[in-house]
This record gives C-alpha cells, sequence and structure tokens, in this order.
C-alpha cells in the first residue's frame, strides 16, 4: 500500500489556497448528474450533505437514528475553537496550529491542522448566520471562554451545549436542502457494507432497520462521517447507538485504518455505580479549576470522607505535580487517578474513583460563588447519583469519550480507497496522540462545510468514471455477504446476550488498553479478545428475526465490529514501542513516571492494512514531518 | 426494591397492541430508568422473549431520542428531566408503572415503545432555517445582538425534539415544538427575512401532519424535560397572523 499525503508543496501558510486553486471543478451543470452518499448526519456529515446539497449534487445522506437531529455531535459540552483573537489576547492562526499540534504530542500531520487553524475562523461566522446562539457580551458581541491546553481565549460556547446548537445549524441546514430537493435524507437505516467496483468506492449495502430490509445504493463517491469507536470500551461517553460498523466495514475492504490505539480518557466522568451501568457521563473538566483531588492515604479506608481528617488524606495531584496541581492535562490526571485505585485507595462502593472536593473552595468563595459557577454541574451530578455535593465530595472517574484514531486520510481527506472519503471523528487527521478540548467541533465542521466541497469536487472531476448499476455483480456478492452475517447472528440462539459480550469485550480493552498499556498486557488482551470472539460466534443470543425492528440484531452487528477493532487496538499499542499523548505504555517513561516519546522511531501515523480474515494486517507507515513546529517534551511538573 | 411494569406491547404499527405486566426484582436506586428496563429486557431475552423496544440513544438528556409515559405522564414525575436522567430512587417497593409510548395520531407507533417522530423533521423542512449558503456569512461579530435577545433566543432553541409536549397534550398538538423553533429564528436579527415566510409554511406543515390545535392548557410546558416556555407559542401566533395578513394584502 503506498500513503501518498498529497501535502501542497511550499510554504504551509498558503498550502490550501495553492490545493484550492488546482483543483479541478465540476461545471455547476454537470453537478446533479454526480450522486454522493454521506452517511452519518452529526456535524462532519450534517454540514457535508447540506454544502454538498447547495452546490447541486445529488446527495442522500443517511443515520441510524430517527432523525438526523439525534447524532451524537450533540452531546458536546463545551465549545468549539476559532483563532478570531476577538479578545486581542495575542491569538491566532499560527498558536491555534502551533497549540493543536504540540497538545497532539507530534503525532498529527502539520498541513492538516494548519487548514483546520484556518478554516476555524469561517466556521464561527457561518454558524452565526445559520442562527447559532453563541454566548455574548452585553455589548452585543460574541463571547469567549479559556479551555484547557491554550493560554489565550479562543473558545465560542452557547450555554453548556455548544454540540446542540451547531448540531441544529448543520441539521437545519440539511433539511433546508431536503426541502429544496437537494438532498434525501434516509434515517432509521444502517449501512452495512461498502461497494467497491475496480477499485473505486461506488455505493453502500444499508439495513432498513424498521423493516430489515437490505438496500444498494450506487453513487459516484461515499463519504463516511460516522464518527468514533469508543463504544468498544462498552462504558463509554458516548451514545448507546455510537458503533464502528461502518469504518470497520470500509477497512474490511481495503481503507487503512490509522493509529487505533490513540484514545482520549477524559478525567472527571460520574463513576460507575454498578453492573447495570450501561453508559457514563462526563463532568465538565472546568471543575478541576476549584475542586481538589484526593484519596485516602490508607488502601481500604472506607470512611465516610467526612471522618477522615486531612492529615490522612491523599492531595495526590497537588503533591506529584506542584506547579499545575489539580490542573495538568486529561492523560495525566487520568492516569493518577488510575494509580491510586490501584493501589486499593479508591472510593465509592466499587473503590473505582477518587474525591472532587469543593470544601475548602466554599469556605473560601462561600457558596454562592461556587452556585454560581458550577451551580448546572452539581444539579446534574445530584440527579444522577442522589448526593448533594455541597455537603460531600464528588466523586469522579476517567472515562473514554472520544478516539483519534480512525481511516486513513489524505490531504483531500480521501481514504486508501479512491472516492471513499472520510471526515470528522471517523478520520484520524488532525488531532495526533490527543485531542484538545474544544477541538472536536471545529474539526467536523472544517471538514464537513470548507473541505469536503472542494476536494470531492476535484476528485469527480478529475475521474473517469464508468457506468454501474444496483446489478452488478459486486453489489449481488456485497448483498450476498450482508445477508449472510445477519442470517449467522440469528441462527446462533445461544444462551449469552449480546450486551454480556459487550460488557466483558469492554472490561478486556479497558484494562489492558485503557488508561495505561504495557506488552504483556496487551498480548493478553489479544488472546481474550479472540476466545471472546469465538465465543460469540456460537454463544450469542439474538432474539427475534430481521424483517422489523430487532434492537438487538442492531446491537449483535456492532459489537461483533468491536471485538475485531478492539484487537487491532490491541495489536497497534503493542507495536508503538513510545509513550504519547493518550497512548502511554508502562514500558515507556522518565524516571518521574512522565511519557516517553521516540521521535526517531515513532514518528508516524500507523496505518493498517486489512489482508484477510485469517491472516495479520499490514503496517504502512506515515512519516510525519515537522517542519514548523518542533517536537518538544511535555511537562507539568 | 421489586416493581410491577405494565407495558404496552405492539409488533408493528399494523397490528393491535396491548398491555404486558412483567416484574422488576431487586431494582436498584441507583440505576436510571432505560438500566432498569435493560435488566428486564435481560430477563425477557434469557425466558426466550422478545426484549421491549425503546429509543434511547445519549442516555444524557439532550440527543431527544428517548421518551414515553410513566403513569400518565412523559418522561415520568420528575421535572425538566428525560426519562433517560429519571433515576429509580424517585420510586419506592411495590410500586406499579405503566408504560406507555407517545400517543398521537402524527406520532404512529412503529414497535412497542417506539413511535415515528418523522412528522417533526417535515415541520423544520418546510421553513425552520435560516437560508445562509457555506462560505457567505460575514464576520461573526458584523451585526451586534442584544444579550437578552440571544439569551432568549437560546432558551428557545434548547427545545430537543423529543416529542413529550404532543404527548401531553389533550389535542395532541405540537405548538410548543413548532413555536420554539419559530421563536429561535425570529427573535434573531438574521431571522428577519424569512421570518414571515418560515411562521406560514411551518404552521400549514404543522397542520397537514394532523396535529391538533393549540388550547393554552398548559400540559407542555410542565413535562417539557428542557422547560421551553409556552411564550414561545404566543410569538409563533403573532408570527403567523401577522404573516398571514401580509400576504392577503399582497394578493
Amino acid at each position: 500500500m503506498h500513503l501518498d499525503s498529497k501535502v501542497p508543496s511550499g510554504p504551509i501558510e498558503s498550502a490550501w489556497e495553492k490545493a484550492k486553486f488546482e483543483m479541478k471543478l465540476v461545471n455547476p451543470a454537470n453537478k446533479r448528474k454526480f450522486n454522493v452518499i454521506v452517511v452519518g448526519s452529526g456535524l462532519a456529515g450534517g454540514s457535508a450533505a447540506a454544502s454538498l446539497g447547495e452546490l447541486g449534487y445529488n446527495v442522500k445522506c443517511f443515520c441510524f437514528q430517527d432523525s438526523p437531529r439525534r447524532a451524537h455531535s450533540i452531546a458536546a459540552q463545551g465549545g468549539i475553537n476559532a483563532a478570531k483573537n476577538y479578545q486581542n489576547d495575542g491569538d491566532s492562526v499560527y498558536r491555534l496550529f502551533y497549540d493543536t499540534v504540540k497538545g497532539g504530542d507530534f503525532r498529527a500531520r502539520e498541513h492538516n491542522v494548519y487548514r483546520l487553524a484556518q478554516i476555524s475562523v469561517n466556521i464561527i461566522d457561518q454558524c452565526v448566520a445559520q442562527g447559532v446562539p453563541f454566548a455574548r457580551e452585553y455589548g452585543g458581541l460574541l463571547a469567549n471562554r479559556s479551555f484547557g491546553g491554550a493560554q489565550v481565549s479562543r473558545t465560542f460556547y452557547a450555554r453548556g451545549q455548544t454540540g446542540q446548537q451547531l448540531l441544529l445549524g448543520a441539521y437545519q441546514a440539511l433539511e433546508a436542502q431536503v426541502d429544496a430537493g437537494r438532498v434525501t435524507m434516509i434515517p432509521r437505516t444502517e449501512m452495512l457494507d461498502l461497494v467497491v467496483i475496480n477499485g473505486r468506492a461506488r455505493g453502500i449495502i444499508t439495513r432498513n432497520l424498521v423493516t430489515g430490509k437490505l438496500e444498494t445504493h450506487v453513487a459516484d463517491a461515499v463519504i463516511l462521517a460516522t464518527g468514533g469507536y469508543g463504544n468498544v470500551f462498552y462504558l463509554s461517553t458516548n451514545a448507546k447507538g455510537s458503533n464502528c460498523t461502518a469504518i470497520w466495514r470500509a477497512y474490511k475492504r481495503g481503507a487503512a485504518f490509522a493509529n487505533p490505539c490513540f484514545t482520549q480518557i477524559h478525567p472527571t466522568c460520574i463513576p460507575v455505580s454498578g453492573d447495570y451501568q450501561s453508559k457514563l457521563t462526563l463532568m465538565s473538566e472546568s471543575l478541576r479549576n476549584d475542586g481538589r483531588i484526593w484519596v485516602p492515604q490508607q488502601p481500604g479506608d472506607k470512611r465516610n470522607p467526612a471522618q477522615i481528617p486531612e492529615g490522612e488524606r491523599d492531595y495526590y495531584l497537588e503533591r506529584r505535580y506542584p506547579s499545575f496541581g489539580n490542573l495538568v492535562p486529561r492523560d495525566v490526571a487520568s492516569r493518577a487517578a488510575k494509580a491510586a485505585c490501584d493501589e486499593g485507595r479508591g472510593v465509592g462502593e466499587t473503590g473505582l474513583g477518587v474525591y472532587l472536593d469543593f470544601a475548602d473552595s466554599i469556605k473560601r468563595l462561600g457558596r454562592d460563588t461556587v452556585e454560581e459557577r458550577y451551580g448546572n454541574l452539581f444539579e446534574m451530578y445530584e440527579r444522577i447519583t442522589g448526593e448533594d455535593p455541597y455537603k460531600t465530595p464528588m466523586r469522579i472517574y476517567p472515562a473514554i469519550h472520544y478516539t483519534m484514531g480512525g481511516l486513513w486520510v489524505d490531504y483531500q481527506l480521501m481514504s486508501t480507497i479512491p472516492g471513499l472519503f472520510v471526515v470528522g471523528e471517523a478520520n484520524f487527521s488532525d488531532h495526533g496522540a490527543n485531542r484538545l478540548g474544544a477541538s472536536a467541533l471545529m474539526q467536523g465542521l472544517s471538514d464537513g462545510y470548507f473541505v469536503i466541497p472542494y476536494t470531492l469536487g476535484n476528485y469527480l472531476a478529475s475521474t473517469k468514471l464508468e457506468k454501474v448499476s444496483a446489478d452488478a455483480p459486486e453489489f449481488r456478492a456485497v448483498t450476498a455477504d450482508v445477508e449472510d452475517r445477519v442470517r449467522r447472528l440469528l441462527s446462533i440462539k445461544g444462551n449469552r446476550t449480546v450486551s454480556s459480550f459487550h460488557r466483558e469485550l469492554g472490561k478486556v480493552i479497558w484494562d489492558y488498553c485503557g488508561m495505561s498499556r504495557n506488552a504483556d498486557g496487551l498480548r493478553t488482551a489479544i488472546d481474550k479478545v479472540r476466545t471472546l470472539r469465538e465465543e460469540f460466534w456460537t454463544n450469542v443470543n439474538v432474539p427475534g428475526s430481521g424483517e422489523d425492528l430487532n434492537q438487538q440484531l442492531e446491537n449483535a452487528g456492532r459489537v461483533a465490529d468491536f471485538m475485531e477493532l478492539g484487537e487491532l487496538m490491541c495489536l497497534d499499542a503493542l507495536d508503538r514501542n513510545e509513550s504519547c499523548g493518550g497512548h502511554f505504555r508502562e514500558e515507556f517513561q522518565t524516571e518521574d513516571g512522565e511519557a516517553l516519546r521516540d521521535d526517531v522511531h515513532y514518528q508516524y501515523a500507523a496505518a493498517w492494512e486489512f489482508t484477510g480474515p485469517d491472516s495479520p494486517p499490514v503496517l504502512n507507515k506515515e512519516q510525519l514531518e515537522f517542519e514548523y513546529v518542533h517536537p518538544a517534551q511535555r511537562s507539568y511538573k | 426494591m421489586n416493581l410491577k411494569l405494565h407495558v404496552w406491547r405492539q409488533a408493528n404499527a399494523a397490528s393491535a397492541g396491548r398491555m404486558e405486566a412483567y416484574d422488576a426484582p431487586d431494582v436498584n436506586a441507583d440505576m436510571s430508568f432505560l438500566e432498569m428496563l435493560d435488566v428486564v429486557n435481560e430477563g425477557l431475552i434469557a425466558q426466550g422473549k422478545e426484549p421491549i423496544a425503546f429509543e434511547h440513544d445519549c442516555r444524557e438528556g439532550i440527543c431527544g431520542s428517548c421518551g414515553f409515559m410513566v403513569n400518565g405522564i412523559a418522561h415520568g414525575p420528575q421535572r425538566g428531566t428525560t426519562i433517560c436522567q429519571l433515576h429509580m430512587r424517585h420510586f419506592k417497593d411495590g410500586d406499579e408503572l405503566y408504560l406507555e409510548p407517545w400517543r398521537a395520531r402524527a406520532f404512529p407507533v412503529i414497535k412497542d415503545l417506539v413511535v415515528d417522530r418523522g412528522a417533526f423533521d417535515r415541520i423544520i423542512k418546510a421553513g425552520g432555517y435560516i437560508s445562509a449558503r457555506t462560505g457567505s456569512a460575514p464576520d461573526g461579530n458584523a451585526i451586534p445582538i442584544p444579550k437578552e435577545d440571544s439569551d432568549l433566543a437560546m432558551d428557545a432553541a434548547a427545545c430537543i425534539g423529543c416529542g413529550a409536549c404532543v404527548a401531553a397534550c389533550p389535542n395532541a398538538s405540537a405548538a410548543l415544538f413548532t413555536g420554539a423553533k419559530i421563536s429561535h429564528l425570529g427573535l434573531l436579527p438574521q431571522g428577519q427575512a424569512e421570518r414571515s415566510r418560515r411562521a406560514l409554511r411551518m404552521v400549514a406543515q404543522y397542520n397537514d401532519e394532523l396535529f391538533g390545535s393549540c388550547t393554552n392548557i398548559g400540559e407542555c410546558e410542565a413535562v417539557c424535560p428542557k422547560e421551553i416556555k409556552m411564550e414561545n407559542i404566543a410569538r409563533m401566533n403573532r408570527d403567523y397572523l401577522k404573516a398571514a395578513l401580509e400576504s392577503r394584502k399582497a394578493s
């Protein structure tokens, strides 16, 4: 496999302008002759479908939910970054670029990140024009707030519902195109496979989730905007339906999968309360500004927190990182919490939790100030746990919430299968080994509104595509594969439910390929995942039939794919003999326990190539060049 | 705690439905309502029965997928809370709970507690947007918007499109949903160009979908998990009336 990043030559500042000028254009009258499929309707997919519809392409957009407005982008709370420098505090495109490359621990492609920073300013304008009610100052201008990993105030927000408001903006733009007849929206439909003809992506096979009917859709290009794969961990902050099936099917049809082991663990989530737990809820990181994190000094100390005297508490972040204290970055805070719990000092019934205590802040600032700053978060916490954080410390624990890895794409956002484009969290492109807060929304909208409309046109204008019909043998063969798989899942009728397999898989991946990893553990995990997968295909019980709404069947197909992806994640983590960003290998750390990167041997994106069900995947490397931001070690001591 | 559930079971839109009783034993007070149903479903699967179908996705109260009636109240007894965020500590041992799907002609049942809310998408499609071609926008700070206006628009924009307002209304009216979107966009300067057309088209679509009319009962506001206010219905009525009169004058 040849990985050509197609990065433009010349200075990075003008690279995107140059690339746009060099792109071939599709004549306005010809655009309606091209059929484009967009899978997913979140920030990336919704904005792509709307923009392509506006341009005049024939667009079909798919989502598995009942409406495109429900995509998981909706749950993003904090905000969206943009290098507007409205605060006059020294921000610039270059600074946003610099912060993102550094925050990603030097494992992202510089040119993609630079373009993202450039486009960030257009995104805000676009969203304001659509009526997104961003927070404003009394003078009527847009407000900003600060976020982790940056020294400037560049985050735009709409209360704690920024993702919701941006998504509704994209959704409304999409519905306007449905109204105009340019986009056909197909909800409650899941993509189950990709059809490749003569080496090019030419369509997909879907299942109508209400009738169970398999359908074929022919196109001139396919865009995947299906989000991340955090649900491989079972418990995550992702929506229950978020899945890897579309990108995994594409991988098995020839698209390289890059950096699958780069996953982000968020330090402040509400801990698991029991075996029935179905998902985890994130609490904004801003809580760490005034809360102090601690555990008891003695392992197994089960006293009520109020009864543990000051001298018997360990404020471990303040102890280990005196200069950053409770404000160390996400990956560092997460690992430290895990270490405390591994020592038996975790709190709560399960022992998997640490205290986030506001008692000192309430004493210092008064209850009113704390309430003004965090009232809504305290309320959310109380709703879920039934405990009052004004009186007793919150319990928090890290949880998976974003995946930096995804399908490999070039500068044009095209995968290794010509005609298959990948946008948003589903691709691997912009965040390297660690994503900064408020950058996910920015990337989804950048890809969808501002990049794909150009690069897709360039592909269509410069490619000779033969006519293809849904009766082509390739479509029939893939449909038969899909039918066979659905039939197999339904015919096993074993003794274990789909969720029981999913929970077990999640635990293996979390234990061995979560916050910290080591070679022995990863090998163990690979064995365990293989064994579990074999059991799944002989002992899973999927009730009901394939001819109607069957949520168990939907989930079974997704879990089957997670079981394969989980193995690839472990393999990738095993191969990467260094620690960087969210990937922490215990063997590779500094004397004081910090991540130790190896730029000599691992300054590459690992793009895995599927070679068949019984042969190991092949590793292809895209060497990363850092011409502008020079790699250095991060320190928070 | 142990609960008794009575759940509406319906195989598909064409078949008749019925209430069926199930036991929910050993419910933990820290479970969410949907986690309690997950456990009941695992039990049903083990007994070789079909699990109860219900809609859900984010389980954080923001995607708007979930929702059904609990003892006649949309999203259950806790105010300002979606069913996914309702926790079992609000119930007590021995409670009997009746779970039914949203009931409205415009929301046909697909299966069990799952209904088709496609009518909401069609109302948005009929004008619930501001046309702003990608790439054509002026600078975000070109038009200052008073904070009060922006905050009011945000209050209306917080709607999650779950359908509780329709389910709670004796008329099965979608006035709160439609009014919230008309308000959100109409309160902002960017939304003025299409304001009249938007009100006329969205209200026409709303009528075509066979939602009932609003008679100011207020059940919608009472059950709304985002506590969207009825004043949005008043704004819709004003925009609609003004647009309807102006369009008469023009013709």
